[in-house]
Order: C-alpha cells, then structure tokens, then sequence
C-alpha cells in the first residue's frame, strides 16, 4: 500500500479495496511509529484527518469524484491551514492558527485529499538543510551510521514522502527548497514557473522567489499534485492567468528530437566525477530515446548565489517585519516597553539563520547601500535571466545536478553560512530566472540518491514532468525506497 | 532684516473608495475598533495584497483635474518602519514612479489675484491604522480599520509664501477632490490632512533656508496658526542668532502652540525597495479616457461657466465654483428664478452665513435651490420686500415651513402694489405732513432726495410694512412734484 502511486491509491479506493479511512490510518500508524525517529511532522492531523478520510469515502460511495478525494498527503508548514498549526518552523508563530486556509490548501481540500499533517521545515524556509527548525532537525531516512540532513528548506515534506509517512507532499522552493531535498530523499520534486502556483496564505520569505510544488516518488505523482496546485487565483497578484494543461495526459509525449542543454558551467572542473557519471548515463538514455544533446553557456552563473543572498534576505528583511509580537505570534514576557517589546519579541522569537538573513537584508536595502547591493543585484538577476532567454532560442531544456553532492551530515556545515549557501549553486538561477525546473533521481553516489535537474522554459512544467517521466519508465531509482531502521521498510 | 517665508504643502487625501486599496474590507469611518480589518490588513502570515481599481481611477482623476501626465507605469515600493498601527511594518507606497507626475493648482487671493501653485506629483498609497493611547491604563490600543484606507499624498512645490496662500492652496485641493467626488473632504474626520514644510529666508536671497514640518493639521484654521506661529519661531530663533534645525513638528490645536517630534537626526532609513507582492501598474489609453469621461465639472470650468454664460462676475463665480454644493444650490435656484446676480447674493450672503454660523452641513439641512429660487422669484416680481424675504429665508431654513408664497401669505409678508390703494395711503398720509410738503417743494433737488425718506417712513407705518416701496415712491413723486 505505502509504494502505490496517486493513481493506483485513487483505483484502490474505487474499487473498494481499501477505504480513505484504512488507508488514512495506515500512514497515521506509520507516522505514529516513525516520526519520532525521522522527525518529519511538526503537527499531525489525527482526527481531522480521519474525519476528512470518513467524509472522502461517503464521496467515493455517492459518485464520480476527484483523483485526489481520499488521497492523504502532508503539507509544508508554511501553507496556511484553517484551525491547524502553521508554525512556517519558528517559535515566532509556534502559537499560530490561522483562520484561513492558503489557496493551495482550499485546491486540496476542494479536491477532496486528506491533509495528515505539517511537515517540518527550516524556519521561514531560511535553509538547505532542514536544521534551521525551531521543532528541530528533520532526519534523512537514508542515513544509516551517522545522521544525516534531509535537505531544506522543505526537507519534512521530503523525509515524510522518502520514508512512506505521506504518498506526497506540498513544498515551496525560493532558491532550491523543493529540488535540493527531493534530491536528498531520492524524490521528484518541482519547483513550478514563478506565478503558476499561487502565493495566497504561503507564509512569505521571499516574494519574488517563492513558489509551492509538488514532491513525490515520481512524476507522475508529481504531475496529479501540480494538477490541484496550479491556476490563476485573484488574491495573489503575482499568479498568471495561463490555462493549466492536463499535466498527466502529456506525460508521455514524444521526446524524439528534444534539444537537451548542457551548460558548460555546471559541467566543468568543479563538478563530482561521481556526479558528471549519474549525469552521463542519463544523457546516454535520452540520447538512445532520440534526444539531441548540446552544449550550451550559462555566463553568469557564478554571480547567482551572491546575487540570490542580496535579493532574497531583502525582502525577507521586509516579509518579516509584520512579526512584531503586536497582533499574534510570540511576544516576550512581560514588556517594559514598546522598543523592549520589539526587541524582545523578535530576538527571542527568531532562529539565529533568520536573524543573520534579515541582517543582511536591511543592510542591503539601506541608504548608500541599495545602489551597491539591491540594485547590483537586480541587475544580475536580469542578465541571468537574459542567459536563460537566450539558451532557449536552441535548446528546449536545460540538463544539469540539482546539488553539487549526495546528502551531507548533520551538523556538518552548520558552523559556516556560506558553504551551506553554495549547496544552492545550481538550483538558484532558475529562481532568479522565474522558470520552472525539476529534481528527479537519476542515481546514487555511496549508495545515497542523487537528482538531475530539468530546467525548462516558462510554463513548460508539462514537458519537464514528460521528461522525468520517460526517464522513470526505464529506470527504477525513483522507487528505491530508504530501507533503514529509522524507517522499518 | 526682512524676511520671506517658503512653504511647500504635502497634503493626505482619502480616497472615497468603498473597500481598501489592497483588501476588501470596508472603508466606512468611525465603526467599532478593529471590525472593518480583514486578514489581508491585520497582515496575517501568507496574505497578498490586491489593488483596487478604483483607487487608480480616482487617482488618475486628481491628475488629470491639475492637468497632470499621468504615468502609464507605476510602481508600487515599501516603506520600512515599525509601528504598533502599521501591521506589515512597512507601508505600500509610491517613490520613483507615482501615478500622478507635475501639475498646476490656481489659487484665488483676497486681493482679486490668481496664482498658479505647481504640483510635484501625487502618488497612491495606504493609510495606517490608529494607536489609541488612553483608557487602556499603561498600554495602547490599536485600532485597524483606517489600514490600507487609500490615500493619494500631494506634494506641492516651494511656490507659497504666506499663510494665506498656503490656505487658499489647501482650499482648492479640497475644491477639486470634493468636486471629482473622489473624497469626501471631512477634514475633521482626517480624509484630508496637510503636513506644512516652512522655512524663512531673508528677503532676496534665491537659497532655501533649512525647513521644519508641521504634521498632520486638519482645518484649515490650524494651518494658518501653525504657520504663523513657525514663522515667528524660526524669525525669532535666527534674529537671537540661533539657528533652524530640520525637523517634525507637531501643532495643538487645544492649546495653540507646537513642539518638535523628531530632529532628521533621529529620522527612518525607510530602505524603500519596490514591493515584490505587486506588479507595475500599466495604464491604458482607454482606462485614462474612460477616468476623463467620468470625471464631474471642476471648479475652474464652473467658474468659467457661470461667467461666460450666466454674467456673474469674477469673484461671485469663483467663490460659487469653488463649492460644488454650493454650485448646484445656486444653479437650481437659478433654474427657477432667472437671476443669476440675486441668486449669487443669497447664496454668497445669507445662506453662506447660516451655514457658518450655525456651523452645519448642507446636505443636514433640508433647504434646496428649488426653495431659494422661488423666494428670489417673489422678490424680483414684486411679492415681497428684501426685508420680508428674510424672514420667509428663516423659516425655510429652520425647517418650520417649505412653501415660500405659504409663509409669505401666513406671515403677512405680501406687498401690496394695487395702486389705487397705495394711493389712497399716500394722501392720507400726505394730508398730515403740510408743513413738510412747503418744505420739500421750496428745496433743491439735492435737498429734496434727502427729504423723500421723511415721508416713506410714514408711509411704509401706515400699510403694516406691506406697501410695495417702489410702488410708494413713484406715487410720492408724482404727488409732491406734480
């Protein structure tokens, strides 16, 4: 039951062979047993969840319904659930419930699905290694002698996926949050063109650079979810009124004749041998399905982690500044006064990462700064994105890593900000850029999983999910499920 | 030494939308604390703001209204600080690009001279809410239903140098935005508030002095005293050989005096950066067209109008115009009596002078154009005396009565101009006064024009103040010169 993909659970539940509320309390057993060891959920959704499971399976009885309705799944705790804790992974809102649901999470629940709970995550999503949580570090169920990090920010949602604690799960990726852990975990994750998914009830970090998306075991999986995430919604001015295609009928478009890029500066010197090996094999499979490979330039590439550490802590700086201990949210003891207040509230209430990155933001941001930073950087961003325009008069999409490694060790970079940055180094362009882009498994490095990364043009997410999708077909990374005791599989 | 005083006027109006600028929340002043503020103003984790149309229509009316460019492409930033009213901590504004580029305001003067007042721009942005600093006993309270209320601000050039013109300017901002409908220009309620930036120089200098501001005045009554206290102050302050430090100042109205908020030293760095949360605004052609056809007639067109078509002059018409209440007042009253001039007078005199007297609006009020016309229609066409259309203004304006030739009847107001009975008066009367009848015929006519009062008098006595006194006149006349 727990290696059933969306369409097979959605078959099962139709054809009675198991109802939402068996399936339903299956993962609750499971995350019950496991989630102490992997610590992927901040809050789970016990009795809510099996009455959302009763009413699903009276749906089922009554009629046609949707593929998701009975389907459970987790969301990051950065989705705004109505009368459910959404933390966003800091003691700043570990008291919050808001009274609304996110638009992601009203698409879901409109669906029918079965919210299980909230994933863990880095605090604010500020983070690639998930050990930036208030609630603590979630734990890679890969790990086998020593702990190791799931990746971030939404490295909840990829452990509770990875180790069978939810069928999928909702994450948001500003400079990699979704690809990176999906990498970690040995899932397919994407991160949607910027504008397809809607932002409505997402807690903030960076507006201009945050989208949700789907994680899941394949791409197919992955395609049901964006299928529910995606469309035009009113309240988020940034989203676009583009018509969704049906992402799971295109799966299996022919990739004959495809143009595949290979940029010249993620294939370089700097690249794992062990890495450039997973990449190849790859390229030899597309190339056998009729794909033409070709290298092409990316020039800026190397000015996108600083330019990403401008612009995002930017507007974190100002994201942020709502949390000030007035209206809801954590306020310190016993105040002397409103600057005391302040102080307090937000020295106490924030994690040491979130802290730093609203530091750097309000520098960035400050007079006699912007013109060298803010503005600087918005610059980069725009002949960044020119690279990408340009590579894409001749390629159709763009073949990379996701990460420059397998998962590392917990604790092991925790000492120094900028080497966890540069885990970013190949997922932040396509955030800067605004693309869509996808992680899927494509290999294991020391028997850890490892992810390629598609990046495509905009609202290309179709073709990208098409690709990995064949890629799945005739290859079977993506269903190697972490067998460790910390997940009992 | 003489000096010259500078101002510059930046000026806050609220934009009479029915929802926020960025949420749908209500706009309606004065309800319970905190009803009117959804999620998106209490910037709840994860809420996006929306714009509002209307807000840019309305703006876009302002601009063209001070025949302004309106610029197709604004952009929205944040503005940094932290305050318990300001939920986001920071406030949606505009910086580099404003809706609304330079324009022209004309200003009327008390020495009949106009003066053009040049408009830097106007840009959209959201008001906050309001601490309320008593009744909570060492705390505060925070009242969020004026957040995200729009706002357009206004920021006038250095072009005045009285408190009088800086008046006059805040009058006609409020002319024109209450004539467009796009506020309702409460002032005490604070849909209009003007920060004052003053500085002195002495006369003939071409450089600025250094400048304070005056926050937050809401009559126009507070502007001209926060202005010629500033004056003084910084006059005083320069001549004892001190000197003005940039600053915000803040005005009692209670008590009539101010103090210094903040030196500049102690001033934000707002770090403003263009709100990622929303997209340039691009405006078309057809949204400003549309924004234009929309647009109600302003005071200058008014005014123009009612010298050209109905012969009022300058000043009559600009005090008319400048009103839009007023204006129509005057022009239904109009409709019905055909005299422009005397519907003017009652308008400009007595009714103006009701409504300040006694302090109320209007629209309170249920005196209409209709009501004023016909009284100036009896007054033209003999039925009543100036005097007694006074009295029949009264009523009508108490609301005791609505029908004018009613009260005239009731209250015994009417003329008489059958002259076959004012004659019979007239030689009553005249049978009585021999001895001046000898003394007005052996005057001069110089003397005699002064003489005719000393038998209206007696005249007006004997008809119960009911005779029509041109009518008596000519009778007079022909008796006493025949």
């Amino acid at each position: 039951m727990f290696e059933k993909s969306i369409k097979e659970l959605a078959e099962g539940l139709r054809q009675g062979e198991f109802s939402s509320q068996e399936l339903t309390k299956a993962y609750l057993d499971r995350i019950d047993q496991y989630n102490g060891n992997l610590n992927a959920y901040i809050t789970v959704a016990h009795e809510q969840a099996l009455a959302d499971a009763r009413a699903a399976d009276e749906k089922i009885a009554a009629g046609p319904a949707n593929i998701w309705t009975g389907i459970p799944f987790a969301h990051k705790d950065i989705f705004c659930t109505e009368g459910l804790l959404t933390s966003c992974g800091s003691k700043m809102l570990s008291n919050f419930v808001p009274p609304y649901d996110a638009t992601v999470a009203t698409n879901f629940k409109q669906a029918g699905a079965v919210c299980l709970g909230k994933a863990n995550m880095d605090e604010f999503a500020m983070g690639g290694s998930n050990e930036n949580s208030f609630y603590g570090p979630a734990i890679n169920p890969w790990s086998t002698d020593t702990s190791l990090v799931p990746g971030g920010s939404s490295g909840g949602s990829a452990v509770a996926v990875a180790a069978r604690l939810a069928p999928a799960a909702t994450g948001t990726d500003t400079g990699g949050s979704i690809r990176q852990p999906a990498a970690f975990c040995g899932l397919t994750g994407l991160k949607p063109t910027y504008g397809r998914v809607s932002r409505y009830g997402m807690v903030a970090f960076a507006s201009s650079l945050d989208q949700g998306g789907p994680m899941a075991r394949s791409a197919e999986d992955a395609a049901a979810m964006l299928q529910v995430m995606a469309g035009y919604d009113a309240k988020d001015s940034t989203s676009v009124k583009q018509a969704v295609p049906n992402y799971s009928m295109h799966l299996n478009q022919d990739l004959k004749g495809l143009r595949i890029g290979l940029p010249v500066e993620y294939f370089n010197k700097h690249l794992n041998a062990a890495m450039q090996k997973v990449l190849e094999d790859a390229i030899k499979l597309f190339e056998a399905r009729g794909a033409v490979c070709k290298e092409i330039s990316l020039p800026h590439t190397e000015l996108a982690v600083p330019a990403y550490y401008v612009i995002a802590p930017a507007e974190a700086s100002a994201n942020l500044s709502r949390f000030d201990g007035v209206r809801y949210g954590y306020r310190c003891d016993d105040p002397q006064d409103l600057m005391d207040m302040y102080m307090r509230s937000r020295s106490e209430g924030f994690g040491t990462e979130v802290k730093r990155r609203i530091m750097v933001g309000a520098y960035a941001l400050s007079a006699g700064y912007y013109d060298a930073y803010y503005r600087k950087a918005q610059q980069v961003r725009r002949l960044i994105k020119n690279d990408f325009m340009t590579a894409f008069e001749t390629v159709d999409v763009i073949l990379g890593p996701t990460t420059p490694s397998p998962a590392f060790g917990l604790g092991e970079k925790g000492d120094d900000p900028v080497q966890m940055y540069l885990e970013d180094i190949y997922t932040i362009s396509a955030n800067l850029a605004g693309l869509p882009a996808l992680s899927a498994p494509a290999g294991t490095i020391d028997g850890l999983p490892v992810g390629m990364q598609l990046i495509g043009n905009y609202f290309d997410e179709a073709r990208l999910l098409a690709i990995a999708h064949q890629f799945q077909a005739e290859t079977n990374w993506h269903t190697q499920a972490p067998k460790t005791e910390l997940t009992g599989l | 030494m003489k000096w010259e005083t500078v101002i510059g006027l930046e000026v806050h109006v609220q934009l009479a939308t029915k929802s926020k600028i960025f949420s749908g929340s209500s706009t309606t002043f004065g309800a319970e604390p905190n009803t009117q503020a959804n999620a998106v103003d209490l910037a709840l984790p994860g809420t996006l703001p929306v714009p509002n149309e209307q807000a840019f229509r309305y703006a876009t009316m302002f601009g063209l209204a001070i025949d302004a460019k309106i610029n197709r492409r604004s952009v929205f930033e944040r503005k940094n600080y932290f305050y318990p009213d300001l939920p986001k901590g920071y406030q949606t504004t505009q910086l580099d690009a404003p809706i609304v580029g330079s324009g022209i305001v004309q200003i009327q003067l008390s020495n009949g001279r106009t003066k053009d007042i040049r408009i830097h721009h106007a840009h959209l942005e959201e008001d906050a809410g309001k601490s309320l600093h008593e009744d909570y006993h060492g705390m505060s309270g925070i009242d969020l239903n004026r957040a995200g209320t729009p706002l357009i601000e206004i920021v006038s050039e250095p072009d005045m140098h009285t408190a009088e013109e800086a008046v006059e300017f805040a009058k006609a901002l409020h002319s024109i935005v209450t004539s467009l409908g796009i506020c309702d220009g409460q002032m005490s309620q604070g849909s209009m508030r003007f920060d004052v930036n003053i500085s002195v120089r002495p006369e003939g200098s071409d450089t600025l002095g250094t400048r304070t501001e005056t926050k937050n005045l809401n009559s126009f009554r507070f502007m001209e005293r926060a202005i010629a206290l500033e004056v003084e102050r910084q006059i005083d302050l320069i001549e004892d050989g001190g000197r003005v430090i940039q600053e915000t100042r803040l005005y009692d109205g209670e008590k009539d005096t101010a103090r210094s908020m903040r030196s500049k030293e102690e001033a934000n760095d707002y770090r403003y950066f263009p709100c990622p949360d929303l997209l340039p605004v691009v405006l078309d052609d057809s949204f400003i067209d549309a924004a234009r056809a929309a647009m109600p007639e302003l005071p200058k067109d008014r005014k123009n109008r009612f010298i050209d078509n109905l012969g009022l002059n300058d000043y009559d018409a600009g005090i008319l115009a400048a009103s839009a209440e007023l204006s129509a007042l005057f022009e239904s009253a109009n409709k019905v009596a055909d005299n422009a001039k005397l519907c003017a007078n009652w308008v400009i005199g007595e009714l103006s002078a009701r409504l300040n007297s006694d302090n109320v609006n209007l629209e309170d009020k249920g005196f209409t154009g209709d009501m004023l016309g016909l009284l100036v229609l009896r007054i033209k066409d003999g039925t009543v005396s100036s005097s007694g259309a006074r009295r029949v203004f009264d009523i009508l304006w108490e609301g005791e009565h609505a029908d004018v030739d009613a009260i005239i009847e009731t209250q015994g107001l009417k003329q008489v101009s059958d002259t076959g009975a004012l004659e019979a008066i007239v030689d009553e009367v005249l049978a009585s006064m021999t001895a001046q009848i000898t003394q007005y015929r052996e005057a001069d006519d110089k003397k005699r024009k002064k003489l005719m009062g000393g038998f209206m008098g007696p005249l007006m006595k004997a008809s119960k103040g009911q005779g029509n006194p041109k009518l008596f006149n000519e009778i007079l006349q022909k008796k006493l010169n025949g």
